[in-house]
C-alpha cells in the first residue's frame, strides 16, 4: 500500500482501531494555503504508481477494477501539484479546514479526463461521490454541484475497496454516540432519527452495550483536537452516508448477484468499523462459496484447447480493409432504413405519437422503401412476408416455384416440436425428393445421395446440406430474375411516377395482381405454412 | 538387480503387482499402502509424467495462443477507423426520453420487444414480470415469478408467449392468454433446467426451441413442447453472461459472453465452438451481433464496448474514453448498425458511432445502473432498463 506523505490534505490517522485494518499514515499539517494547480496535464493523467489506491493490484474483479480507476482519480486529484486547490476556509467565528469547491473539482475533472460537457462532469463526480470518495460537508446527499459547495475528500480507512460491510450494530453505536454531542451541526436528520428509533427496538436487549460502546467512542474523540474531530467526524457521517444513504439515494453498495460469487477474499470476515470484537459478530459474509470460479484445466480441457487453436491458426481470413469497406457499405444501404439517423415518412410514432408508420406497414400495400430492399439481398426479400408472396408469385409464373417451396418447407420444419420433426422430414421427402415427386426438386447427385442416408434417421437438420445447395441456385439464378421481371420493378417504380405512367401501370399492375391471384389459389399446399 | 536398500518391515503379496516381495510401508493421503519397491518407483514416476504432461501442454497452448493472435495480425492492413475517415459524418442525434414506464417494485433487469414493434416484456429482482404495450403505457400481462433476480425473459417470435428465468436456475415459458383474469401460471411450461442461475435467454426462429445460458458455464438450445434438452454446448470456464442469435435466417450460429473474459461462436447444430476472442480485461455483460451476422460487439466491466468481426477473426474497434470509467452492461445496435447504443453502470446510456470509433452522443436520465438496452424491431426506438425500477423508451 503506497505511502502519501506528500499529500496537503489531512487524513486521519484511526489509532483506535484494531491494527488488522488497513491504514494510511495521517499527515498533521496545519491549515495551509491553497497551492496554484499546475495547467498543463500529462496526456495520460492517471497514474497508478503514485495512486495510494488500497486495491490488490492483482484482484481484477469487477468491482475493484473500478475502485481502483476512482482511486487513481481520487489520488491525482489531491496532489499537490496536479491537483484540486485544498484548503481551509474562514468562515464567521469558525474555520473550515480540508475543502475544495464543487467548481474546482467540476473544472478538474473536465480537464484531466478530456470532458467537454460539465453535466458530464457533474455527472461523473457525482458517481464518485455516491461510491464515498469524497462529499458535501454539510449534505448526506452525496453529489456534486458546479458552484461555491465545500467538499471534502474521504480517508482511505473509509474507501469501498476494503470490502466494509458494516453491521447494524456499529450503525446504531454511530447514531447513539451522535445524540450524545451537543453539537447542533451534528443533530440527527430525521431519517437517521427514524432509524435510531427502529435499532433501539431490533437490538433492545443488547442496548446496555450499544450505549457502552458509544460512550467509548465519544471518550476517544474528545481527546482529538478540534480541528481533527471536525474532518473525522465528517468523514465518518459520509462513510454511513454510502452505507445506510438517504432514503431516495441510490445505495451505491448494492452488488449485481451474478458477481457476489467471486469475492477474492471467501473468508471474508465482517470486520466492525468500531473495533468490536463480540462474539457472534465476527461472521463470514454469507456469499462465501469457495472460489470454483474458473474450472480447473485439466489435462483433457487443454488438449481441447490445443486441438481448438491449431484448427482457428488455419483458418481462413480475409484482409481488414476488404472488411471494413464491406461493414461500411452495409451501413450505408441501410443508413436510410435507420429511424435514429435519418428521418422517415411518415414519422416516427414514439416521436409523434402517431401510429401511421405501423399502420402503413401492417397493410397490404408495401412501401417504395420497402420494396427497394427486397433488392439487397435474397435475404431481405424473404424476411419480409410481402417480398417472399411476391418472389413465390413470380416463381409460380415460371412453374419453377417448386425450389422455394422446399426450402420454405425445411424452416417450418426446422421450427416445429420436436416430436414432429422426423414426420415432417418424411413428408418432405416425399413432396419434393421422392422417385416421382408432385414437386420435384433438382439436387446434385452427391447432395442427394447424403440427404437420403440422413432420411434414415430423421432429424432436423437431415435437409440441411440440400437447403444450403437450393438456396445458393435461388439466389445466383431465380432471384437476381426476379429483380429484373416486370411485377417487382413494377412495384418498385409504380409509386415513384404515379402521374405520368399511372394510367398505364395501374391497369398491368391489375392484371399482375389478378395472375397473382388465381395462382395463389393453388399453390397451399399442406405443407407449407402460408406467409 | 538388487535394489533392497531399505529395511523391509513385512513380506507379501504386493498390492499392486500381487508378486511376493519385500514390501514398502508408505502412506499416501493417510492410507497405508504396501507395495513392492518397483511398484513405489513406477507409482511415483507416473505421478512425475502426468504432471509435467499438463505443464507442458499448458505451455504449448501459450505458444498456440501467441501464434494465433500472430496470424490474426498478418491481414490487418489497415484500421476501420482509418477506412471510415472517407464516411460522412454523423449530425447531431436528437435522442430523447419518450416513455418511462413505471411499475415494477425493483431492479429491472431485462428486457424484450415483441415483434409487433411496440410491445415489451420486463423482468425485475422482485420476481416480477411484466408484458407492456409501451406504446400506450398499459400494462397487459403481470407474472409473479416464485424466484428472486429474473435475469432473463424473452418475447416469442409469435408474440403468444414470453420466457423467463434467473435465480431459480430454470426457464420457463408462459403462454400470453387474452382473459385478463386467467392466472399465466397455470399454463407455465418449465423447459430449461441448469445447474446454476439463468443469464439470458432467446427463442430461435419459433416459439417451439428456447437457447439459453447459464451461471454454470454452459449454453442450451430447448425444445419447449417436451422440454428435451436438444444441444448443450460446453467451452466457457466460467458464468457465461449473455449470448445472442445470429440475425441471418439461413444462419444456424449464435454467440455467448462470459466471465472468462471470453467471446465464443458456436455452430448450433453440432454443439462445436467455431471461434473465439479474447481481448477484454475483465468479464463480458453483454454481445450482439452486428446487424449483417458478419460481426458482433461486446460490453465489459472493463468499461470498453469492443467490436468484433468474425470474416477478419479479430478485434477491429474499441470504443472507450477517459471519462468512461464504470462497466458495461449492455449494449445494442441501430438498424444500419452505425450507432451502437451501450448501457453503462454510471446509469448512463453512450452512443458510439461503430465505424468512426467516437462516441455520437451520451443519454442521461435513469437514476441507477442501466442493466438493458434494446433496439425495436423495425429501429424506432430503443428501450432501456434499469436498476432505478423503470424503463424508457428514447428516439
Amino acid at each position: 500500500m503506497a505511502e502519501a506523505p506528500q499529500q496537503q490534505q489531512e487524513e486521519e490517522e484511526e489509532e483506535e482501531q484494531p491494527s488488522s485494518v488497513e491504514e494510511t499514515e495521517a499527515d498533521e499539517e496545519s491549515e495551509e494555503e491553497a497551492k496554484e494547480s499546475v495547467h498543463t496535464t500529462p496526456p495520460r493523467p492517471l497514474l497508478s504508481m503514485r495512486s495510494m489506491s488500497t486495491v490488490d493490484p492483482d484482484d481484477d474483479s469487477p468491482n475493484m477494477i473500478v475502485y481502483r480507476k476512482i482511486e487513481d482519480i481520487v489520488t491525482l486529484i489531491q496532489d499537490e501539484e496536479e491537483g484540486v486547490p485544498i484548503r481551509t476556509v474562514k468562515s464567521f467565528m469558525t474555520k473550515i479546514p480540508s475543502v475544495v469547491t464543487g467548481t474546482d473539482i467540476v473544472q478538474w475533472l473536465m480537464k484531466n479526463l478530456a470532458i467537454e460537457d460539465p453535466a458530464e462532469a457533474m455527472h461523473i463526480g457525482s458517481l464518485i461521490a455516491a461510491q464515498g470518495y469524497f462529499f458535501p460537508i454539510s449534505d448526506h446527499v452525496l453529489s456534486l454541484k458546479d458552484d461555491g459547495t465545500f467538499y471534502r475528500f474521504q480517508a482511505p480507512y473509509f474507501w469501498p475497496s476494503n470490502c466494509w460491510e458494516p453491521e447494524n450494530t456499529d450503525y446504531a453505536i454511530y447514531l447513539c454516540k451522535r445524540t450524545m454531542q451537543n453539537k447542533t451541526r451534528l443533530e440527527l436528520a430525521d431519517y437517521e432519527a427514524e432509524n435510531l428509533a427502529r435499532l433501539q427496538r431490533a437490538f433492545a436487549r443488547k442496548w446496555e452495550f450499544i450505549y457502552m460502546q458509544a460512550e467509548a467512542q465519544v471518550k476517544i474523540d474528545r481527546k482529538k483536537d478540534k480541528t481533527e474531530r471536525k474532518i473525522l467526524d465528517s468523514q465518518e457521517r459520509a462513510f454511513w452516508d454510502v452505507h445506510r444513504p438517504v432514503p431516495g439515494c441510490v445505495n451505491t453498495t448494492e452488488m449485481d448477484i451474478r458477481k457476489c460469487r467471486r469475492m477474492k477474499n471467501p473468508h471474508r470476515v465482517k470486520k466492525s468499523v468500531y473495533g468490536l470484537v463480540e462474539e457472534g459478530t465476527q461472521s463470514q459474509s454469507p456469499i462465501l462459496t469457495p472460489s470454483h470460479h474458473c474450472r480447473k484445466g485439466t489435462k483433457e480441457d487443454v488438449e481441447k484447447e490445443i486441438l481448438f487453436l491449431n484448427t482457428q491458426i488455419d483458418r481462413h481470413r480475409m484482409k481488414m480493409s476488404k472488411v471494413a469497406e464491406s461493414l461500411i457499405s452495409y451501413t450505408d444501404q441501410y443508413m436510410d432504413y435507420d429511424q435514429f439517423v435519418t428521418a422517415q415518412e411518415p414519422a416516427n410514432p414514439w416521436n409523434s405519437d402517431d401510429p401511421s408508420l405501423w399502420e402503413l406497414e401492417a397493410s397490404k400495400e408495401p412501401s417504395q422503401q420497402r420494396v427497394k430492399k427486397w433488392g439487397f439481398s435474397l435475404e431481405e426479400a424473404l424476411k419480409d412476408p410481402a417480398g417472399q408472396e411476391l418472389f413465390l408469385k413470380f416463381l409460380e409464373s415460371e412453374f419453377s416455384s417448386e425450389n422455394l417451396r422446399f426450402w420454405l418447407a425445411v424452416q417450418d420444419m426446422k421450427r416445429r416440436p420436436q416430436q414432429d420433426v422426423a414426420q415432417r422430414a418424411e413428408d418432405i421427402w416425399a413432396e419434393f425428393l421422392a422417385e416421382g415427386a408432385p414437386s420435384s426438386i433438382n439436387l446434385d447427385s452427391h447432395s442427394y445421395e447424403r440427404t437420403s442416408q440422413n432420411l434414415k434417421d430423421p432429424g432436423r437438420y437431415s435437409y440441411e446440406d440440400a437447403q444450403d445447395h437450393i438456396y445458393k441456385l435461388m439466389k445466383s439464378d431465380s432471384y437476381t430474375r426476379f429483380l429484373r421481371s416486370n411485377v417487382y420493378q413494377d412495384l418498385l417504380m409504380a409509386k415513384k411516377k404515379p402521374e405520368t405512367e399511372q394510367g398505364r401501370r395501374t391497369s398491368l399492375e391489375k392484371f399482375t395482381r389478378s395472375v397473382g391471384k388465381s395462382l395463389t389459389g393453388k399453390r397451399l399446399t399442406g405443407l407449407m405454412q402460408s406467409s | 538387480m538388487c535394489d533392497q536398500t531399505f529395511v523391509a518391515a513385512t513380506f507379501g503379496p504386493c498390492e499392486c503387482c500381487e508378486k511376493a516381495s519385500p514390501l514398502m510401508n508408505i502412506y499416501i493421503k493417510a492410507e497405508a499402502i504396501n507395495y513392492c519397491s518397483f511398484c513405489v518407483e513406477v507409482m511415483a514416476c507416473a505421478g512425475l509424467t502426468a504432471g509435467e504432461s499438463v505443464a507442458s501442454l499448458k505451455k504449448e497452448s501459450e505458444t498456440l495462443k501467441k501464434k494465433l493472435e500472430e496470424e490474426r495480425g498478418k491481414l490487418s492492413d489497415i484500421e476501420l477507423n482509418q477506412v471510415a475517415e472517407k464516411v460522412e459524418v454523423l449530425g447531431a442525434l436528437a435522442i430523447k426520453t419518450r416513455r418511462v414506464l413505471k411499475g415494477h417494485g425493483n431492479k429491472v433487469l431485462c428486457m424484450d420487444w415483441c415483434k409487433d414493434k411496440r410491445r415489451i416484456v420486463s423482468s425485475s429482482q422482485d420476481g416480477k414480470v411484466i408484458v407492456w404495450d409501451a406504446f400506450t403505457l398499459n400494462k397487459e400481462h403481470g407474472l409473479n415469478l416464485p424466484c428472486t433476480w429474473v435475469m432473463a425473459c424473452a418475447y416469442a417470435p409469435s408474440g403468444c408467449a414470453v420466457a423467463c428465468g434467473g435465480l431459480d436456475n430454470k426457464c420457463s415459458v408462459f403462454p400470453l392468454s387474452l382473459d385478463k383474469n386467467e392466472n399465466l401460471n397455470a399454463k407455465k411450461k418449465s423447459v430449461a433446467m441448469h445447474t446454476n442461475y439463468v443469464s439470458g435467454c432467446t427463442f430461435t426462429s419459433s416459439d417451439m426451441q428456447l437457447l439459453t445460458s447459464s451461471g454454470d458455464g454452459t449454453c442450451a438450445l430447448w425444445d419447449v413442447e417436451s422440454g428435451q434438452l436438444l444441444q448443450s454446448f460446453h467451452g466457457h470456464t466460467a458464468d457465461v453472461l449473455s449470448l445472442d442469435l445470429a440475425p441471418s435466417e439461413t444462419g444456424n450460429t449464435f454467440v455467448s459472453g462470459g466471465s472468462d473474459r471470453k467471446s465464443n461462436i458456436w455452430d448450433m447444430r453440432s454443439g462445436q465452438n467455431v471461434q473465439s476472442f479474447e481481448s477484454h480485461e475483465s468479464d463480458i455483460n453483454c454481445v450482439k451481433y452486428y446487424p449483417s451476422g458478419d460481426a458482433f460487439a461486446s460490453a465489459s466491466d472493463d468499461a470498453t464496448c469492443r467490436f468484433f468481426d468474425l470474416r477478419a477473426d479479430r478485434e477491429v474497434a474499441v470504443y472507450q474514453k477517459d471519462s468512461v470509467i464504470f462497466g458495461a452492461s449492455t449494449l445494442d445496435f441501430s438498424l444500419s448498425g452505425r450507432l451502437l447504443f451501450a448501457g453503462y453502470n454510471d446509469y448512463t446510456i453512450n452512443v458510439w458511432d461503430v465505424l468512426k470509433g467516437t462516441r455520437a452522443s451520451i443519454l442521461f436520465g435513469h437514476e441507477n445502473r442501466v442493466s438493458r438496452v434494446r433496439v425495436s424491431p423495425d429501429g424506432t426506438a430503443l428501450c432501456s432498463a434499469s436498476w432505478d425500477n423503470t424503463l424508457r423508451i428514447w428516439s
